[in-house]
Parts: C-alpha cells; structure tokens; sequence
C-alpha cells in the first residue's frame, strides 16, 4: 500500500505485510468464529418452544371401547393418528399380495423397530399409524372391505385410499404399486401399558417421551 | 486538548464501572440480618441476599411455597417440569412431594383457588407472584413475610409493617407464632417546633410461639422469597455464568484488533 | 462511471463487477475516501450508533416472530419469549439494552458535533438530518416501551400522550386520535406496534443512508475544524488525510470490540440496570386503575422530562418541553463564531458548553426523581441555563476572541 499524500510515505518494501496479513487473518478468524456464536440464539429460537414441546407431550389413549374392525382418530403433534383394531381376518390378508407392494418388508419406510414386522404393530390386533400420505400430505381414507368400492378392483384386500392423487395402502399401511407415493405410512413412538392402554410418543423400549 | 480529551474519555469510563458496579450491587442487594429485638424502623433496611445457585434452598423454597403460598397464589408464567429440571428434582419426587393431584409436570403452576371468590373473601385477589420479585424486590419481600403483627382491628387479625392494611392473613403464623406491638412514648419535635409525645414502635413481642425458633422461620422466609427471586428470572445463573465466556472472548477478540490498528496506523505520520 | 473491460479481475469477481458498481464503491468511499488523520475518542460514535442500529433490526426483527400484540395478550407473550422460547431471554435483553446503547452512542455523537462544531457550514444539512434521526429514534423508543403493556408502558403513553391535548385548540381531539380510544387501549397498542416494527425502522434507515450521504457530498469534519479538502497532494487527496479503508475500518474496529465489551457486561449481568434501562414497574402487568409510584420515562428522555415539570402550567410546559426538543435543530445558525472547533474558540463557548452539559446531566437526574422541594428547585435553575446555552450562543461566539486556526492538522502519532 502505497500513498503519497504527505501522510503516508510508506512503499511497500517499509511495509511488514506478511505481519498485516498474520494478524487481518487472526482477527476475522475471531471474528466469525464469535459471529457464528453470536447466530445460534437466533436459529435456536426458533425450535419448537417450551409451550409448543409441552402440548405436543405424550398422548394416552384408551383402546377398551374399538370394536374389532373399528378405526379411531387422535391427534398427537398435530398429527392425525389412526389406530385401527384388526381383526384375524385383515390380518391374515396381510401376507397376500406382497408382489403388488412397493415396500413389503417396509425397509425404506419409517417406523420404530417394534413394529418393523409383519404386521408393522407392537401388538398385531391394533394398527397404529400416522394418517399422512407419503406422498404430498393429505389424509387417506379408510377403505377396509375387501373389493369394494368397485373402483379398486376386485382385487382390492381392504385398506387405505388418498383422494388426493390415488395412493393406495394395505392393512398394515404398505404402499401398493402404481401408487405416486413411494413409503409406507409412517409409525409413531407408541407404547402399551396392559392390553388396552396406549401411550403414544412414548417408545416401548425407551419408555422415556419420544 | 488532547489531555482533556484523555482526561474526559477516563472520566467517562469510571463512571460508567461505578454505575455498573452500583447497579450490580443493586440488582444483587447483599446484606445479613440483625438478630431480633428492637425494630422501630430498622426493618425498612432489612436485606437478603440473592443465593440463586443455591439449590438445595430452591428446593427447601419451592416445598414451601407448595404448602403454604399455592392455596392462593398462582406462579402462571412457570411450569412444573422446568422447576424439575433447574432444580434438579427428579420425576417421582415431583410427582409425589409437590405436583399437585391431577397436574401433569408440563403444566402452569396455578392456584386451585377462583379468583372472584377471592377477590369477594379478601377484597383483592392474591396476585400472581411468577414476578413479584422482580417488581418489588426480594429486600421488600422479605420484610412483608417478618414484619407480620397481631392487630385485633383488622378483619384477619393481622396487620403488616411493610404493606399496611393488607388483605393477606398471616399463613405462616404457625410457624412464626403470633407477634403483639410494643410501643414506647417518645418525644419528638412537631413542624411547629414544639415538643410532644409521639407512639413509637419499640419491638414484638412473641405472644403465641410457632412450631419454628426464630432462626428456623428467617431461614424458612430466606429459602421461600430466594425461590421467588429464582422464578422471577429462572434463566439468571445460566446467564451470569455465560456471560462470564461472552466477556472474556470479547477481550480477546478487542485485543487483536487493537493489534492489527497499531500495526496499519504506523504508516500514518 | 464505467470502468474499462480490461481492469476487470477473473472469475465470478469480475461477472460482479461488471454488472454492479462494486469496484467504483470501493474506490470511492472506502480506500479512496480521504478522512482527516487527527480523529480521536469522540469519532467512534457514528459507527458505533450504525452497529447498535443493526442489532436492534436484528433483535427486533426475531422478537417480533414471537410477541403477540394485544391488550390481553402482549405482556404475557413477553414473558413466554422470555422463560419459553430457546435463547428468548437473551434476544430480548440484547434489545432493551440495545436501546439505552443508541442513546448512550447518540448523545456522545452528537456531543462531538457541539465540541467541533460539525454543524456548521457546509454541514448544516448533515446536522439537520441527524436531528431528524434523533426525533425517529425518540419516537421509536417511546413506542418500543408501550409493547411490553407493563405498567410504566401504560402510564409513560398516558402522560406523554396527553402532553399533545395541551396545543390549543386541537389538543383533545388530537388525543383521541393518537389513542383511537376513550383511553390508552388496545388499538393504541396496535398501531404504535405496527409503527415501531415497520414504519418508524424504515424511515430510520432512508434518514441514516441520507446522512451517510450528506456526509460524503461535505466530508468530515475534524477536532481542528479545519477543512482538509482546501489543501490538497499531488494525487488530488487531501494532504491531512487518509484512506478511510484500512485505516478507519480498521480503528472503528476497535471501537466496535469496546463497545461490544460493555454491552455484553450489562446483557449478561446487569440487564436491569438498576431499574434504568428495564424499569420495575414494568414486571407489572397494565393497571389503569393504579399509576405507579413514580412515573419517570427511561432515562434517555428525563432532561426533557424535567424541563417539562419544572413550569407549574401543564400548557406552558409542554410548549417549553416541545422547544427544548426543537432549538437543537437552529445550532448551526445560532452559532456564529468564526471558528468551528472549540480548540480555538473563546472561554465564553467553553464555559457555556461546559455548563451546558452539567445541566443536560443534571435535568437528565432530576427527571428521574419525583418533582418535590429541593429537585423542583434545581430543576428550575438548570433549565434557564439550558436554554441560555442556546438562546445566548450568536452573542457569545461573536464577542469572545478567539485563537488562531492552524494552517494544517494537529496530529500525535502517539494518540
């Protein structure tokens, strides 16, 4: 840096830069190092709060009044929870058709490893699952009777349908072909106290809030 | 000029050291307490000093708010499981020794007691005191808790030094006991310059004694507003001692640049 | 202004360059922007006053995605982002603080223009924005304090509300329409939210980049009061001046460290302040049917405050609060010393700049104090001396002797 202005005659060779640029790199070092710190409490703000963490706490529900074959509705973290009390004949459907499903053994899709089974459940009679469509989000309906309605084919074993863009699930939320949604439906953190006791949010294993 | 400037820019600098070790002292007022006795207006500079990272006086604190203060008094900016957390109670613990039955620990610390009924039984309703502390002061909340007085005229029974005519009766007189006035006759000079006799308050006398020695009920009034100083900001020993990193960085960081000044403004002649 | 193709350097620098003027910028403001060599203490305040801006935008900006404005609502969200949002606590204490900073930074600036007298010719327009900055920033820090809906917020926007039913005439119905209500109330708090977070910020920036402008078009002054534009080197810069880039980027740097040293002192361990920069009052929810014991705005506004108190007629108060205020604005024509810097200026300025200050620091106490006995006396005393700083400036800069101007800058290498 060179200027000649009757202040600053220094040439270059006066000059110590390898000095200036010792000490420019250590100072913005320092610099964003505290500038990045200085960021967290910015981008940590915005984590779901005390209150938002506490209403989406751990949700009990009492199973004792679904009937077999019935379907209930909870929310939990603002999601919609289907839990379906299957009976021995849904469940015996479930092995029937795993070459027209996209994901039998459910090995892409996400769900605890309680329920990484057959039956995707911790208990097979009761079917827990998050009632999203993989796909973009909209709420499938159930459709448990088997060929019917008409529209699903003959071979139709019973399960859900989203009338979004036509995804199609099995009993145990499995994906079949030609769906445009490519995962299973996903499974909650749930666990059983007793038979008809059912916490969700809680792992079984764990037993501490998910 | 220059000198005055150097002169101005130290003068600045130890006043604002002085303001913040003045507002320090005040934010963190520290003080011991005399023995009992005479009080007249000695009580007025009663302190106590703030022992937030004391935990185990948090949790003697929190039991006895729990037992005597959560019958009428909300705490509605708190919830039970971030007292769990800082004062490091254990789930059961909270569960069987001060969560209230059917309280979940995510709730709000609330009182069970209808506001518009209190409000009809003590003409005002107990206010929430999440940040009394913070509004008044732990000085002034530890006078209001010791300077309780039996005064047959009042419809509790009780009178206070620091909140005169307060609607609150005296819910820790079975521990304190009951406390009666003395007055003494003093003469004083009146605005006109003449002397007369004026009523003093000389001391209390313990009339009825409580299940706690005097000692055992100031640690007790300690413990309980050092824990309404604590819920007033939950988040201040975490502060303080972060602050101490952020400071320090901040040295060190001010440091190198001041470095890198000196070494480009020696081209400047 | 184009720079030829060839001087472009490689790579995506160059794309930049060619397609915003960021080389000219460079070479206009910052490495071939001359500032005087001498600038000492009191020259940090600008930069300074910039960085407290930012971190009120910044601040101000993540409290908002939180705060719920509402009678019902605005107090209690406020201590939601305190004990319930991650880092709340921190976001909003770095915001109260923030704002007793910029007028700490602002007072100190400004003071430094009445030292060198950088509002006289040809800055008398930079001066004037400046003032104009002060009056948003005044505004702002108002309504800024009626959003936490504590009791002081209440009662500060009554009574400085109702200060506007004094103008004649007009004065109640003036009221009411700042209110939109029979009361302060809920719409007040609306709109003063609404004003404090969009409209006030954003004619804060537009009068900041307009005094960075001005700035530029004049230069800066200095503590000689000369103007080093009149003696230029062979290179057509000022010869008693230097690159603003590195030199002054590199100073104001340490300035930014100091100040961000104190800032974080009271943050983390102080943020009260004893009361001053967060008012106790305040931890009270709004209660119109009880007025605190003291009602004192924050101390920034206490001088005027005091002035206000000090005239036992509500009418003839405000009017002489409202001046007090605005008399600011005439220094660059009440001024009419030869010289600009108080360096060479008589003992009549620098004994009515001293006593000045004394009574701006004392009317600043006073208005923190109840307006009782003693404190009403004094206020009385020091306000006349306030305004005779003012009213009697064209006398006394014209009658003292003053010293001789150097031909050019004094400067210690060592300062």
């Amino acid at each position: 840096m060179t200027a000649e202005n009757g202040v600053i005659t220094t040439t270059d060779d006066e000059v110590d830069n390898s000095r200036r640029k010792f000490l420019t790199t250590a100072t913005v070092a320092t610099g964003a190092v505290g500038a990045a710190f200085a960021l967290v409490p910015f981008i940590a703000s915005w984590k779901p709060s005390e209150r938002a963490r506490a209403l989406g706490a751990p949700v009990e529900v009492d199973l004792s009044k679904l009937d077999m074959g019935q379907m209930m509705t909870v929310i939990w973290r603002k999601q919609q929870i289907y839990i379906v009390h299957r009976t021995p004949e849904m469940l015996a459907s479930l092995s029937s058709h795993d070459g027209r499903l996209k994901d039998p053994t459910s090995s892409e899709s996400e769900q605890p490893d309680y329920a990484k089974n057959a039956q995707r459940a911790l208990k097979p009679e009761y079917l827990v699952l998050i009632g999203i469509c993989t796909h973009l989000g909209c709420l499938p309906k159930p459709r448990f009777a088997p060929g019917t309605p008409p529209e699903l084919g003959a071979d139709w074993p019973g399960g859900f349908f989203c009338p979004c863009h036509g995804s199609r699930f099995d009993l145990a939320g499995r994906v079949f072909d030609g769906s445009p949604a490519s995962l299973n439906l996903r499974i909650p953190p749930y666990s059983f106290e007793g038979d008809t006791k059912l916490t969700l949010g809680v792992d079984t294993e764990k037993k501490g809030a998910a | 000029m220059r000198t005055l400037n150097r002169a101005l820019a130290l003068v600045l600098v130890l006043s604002a050291a002085l303001t913040v070790g003045a507002a320090q002292a005040a934010e963190e007022a520290g003080g011991e307490h005399e023995g009992g006795g005479a009080i007249g207006d000695s009580w007025k500079h009663w302190e106590v000093k703030n022992e937030v990272e004391n935990i185990t006086s948090l949790q003697r604190g929190a039991r006895n708010f729990t037992s005597y203060c959560l019958g009428c008094h909300s705490l509605k900016y708190m919830r039970w499981s971030r007292l769990a957390d800082d004062l490091a109670i254990p789930e059961d613990q909270l569960d069987k020794l001060l969560l209230p039955p059917g309280d979940k620990p995510a709730d709000y610390i609330l009182s069970t007691m209808p506001q518009a009924d209190a409000e009809a039984w003590f003409g005002k309703a107990p206010p929430d005191l999440s940040l009394m502390a913070r509004s008044r002061g732990p000085d002034h909340l530890y006078q209001f808790l010791k300077t309780f007085y039996a005064d047959p005229s009042k419809p509790t029974g009780v009178n206070n030094l620091f909140l005169e005519n307060t609607a609150m009766p005296h819910v820790l007189s079975e521990l304190e006991g009951v406390k009666t006035p003395v007055y003494k006759e003093v003469e004083v000079t009146g605005e006109d310059g003449k002397p007369h006799k004026e009523k003093v308050l000389e001391k209390f006398e313990l009339t009825i004694p409580g299940r706690f020695t005097e000692g055992e009920y100031d640690a007790f009034v300690r413990d309980t507003v050092n824990f309404l100083d604590y819920v007033g900001e939950p988040v201040q020993v975490k502060r303080r001692s972060l602050g101490v990193w952020v400071v320090l960085f901040l040295i060190v960081f001010t440091w190198l640049t001041w470095l890198l000044k000196k070494e480009y403004w020696k081209d400047v002649h | 202004m184009a720079t030829p193709a060839t001087s472009y350097p490689k790579g995506f620098r160059g794309w930049l360059y060619k397609r915003l003027p960021v080389q000219e910028f460079v070479d206009d403001q910052l490495t071939g922007y001359y500032a005087p060599k001498n600038f000492n203490f009191w020259y940090y305040f600008g930069v300074l006053s910039l960085v407290v801006l930012v971190i009120q935008l910044l601040t101000g900006i993540f409290l908002t995605m939180f705060y719920k404005v509402g009678d019902a609502t605005s107090f209690d969200s406020v201590e939601f982002i305190m004990r319930e949002v991650s880092w709340g606590w921190l976001i909003r204490y770095m915001h109260s603080t923030g704002a007793s900073f910029f007028f700490i930074v602002v007072y100190l600036h400004m003071f430094r223009a009445m030292l060198y007298g950088s509002y006289k010719a040809p800055r008398e327009l930079l001066w004037l924005i400046g003032m104009a900055v002060y009056l948003a920033l005044m505004a702002e820090a108002f309504m800024g304090y009626v959003l936490p809906w504590g009791n002081m917020s209440f009662w500060g926007a009554q009574v400085i509300v109702n200060l506007f039913g004094t103008i004649p005439g007009i004065g109640p119905g003036l009221v009411e329409w700042i209110r939109g209500d029979y009361g302060i109330a809920d719409s007040t708090l609306n709109r003063f939210f609404s004003l404090h977070v969009v409209a006030i910020p954003l004619a804060l920036i537009l009068l900041v980049v307009l005094h960075l402008v001005a700035l530029r078009r004049v230069g800066s002054n200095n503590p000689d009061g000369i103007e080093i534009k009149e003696k230029l080197g062979a290179n057509g810069k000022p010869l008693d001046g230097i690159p603003f880039h590195p030199y002054y980027t590199v100073k104001d740097l340490v300035g930014v460290g100091l100040m961000l040293i104190l800032f974080a002192i009271v943050v983390f361990f102080v943020p009260a302040f004893g009361g001053l920069f967060l008012e106790t009052p305040n931890f009270e929810p709004n209660n119109p049917l009880s007025t605190p014991e003291h009602i004192a705005p924050t101390w920034y506004f206490t001088p005027y405050y005091a002035i206000l108190r000090a005239v036992p007629d509500q009418r003839l108060g405000a009017l002489l609060m409202f001046s007090s205020v605005l008399i600011w604005f005439f220094l660059p024509w009440l001024d009419r010393s030869p010289v600009k810097s108080m360096r060479y200026k008589g003992w009549m300025s620098r004994t009515a700049l001293t006593v000045f200050v004394i009574s701006f620091i004392a009317l600043m106490y006073l208005g923190l104090l109840p307006a009782e006995g003693t404190y009403v006396i004094l206020a009385r005393i020091f306000t006349p001396l306030y305004f005779l700083f003012f009213l009697l400036m064209p006398i006394y800069t014209k009658a003292e002797s003053v010293k001789a101007v150097p031909e050019r800058l004094t400067y210690d290498a060592h300062a």
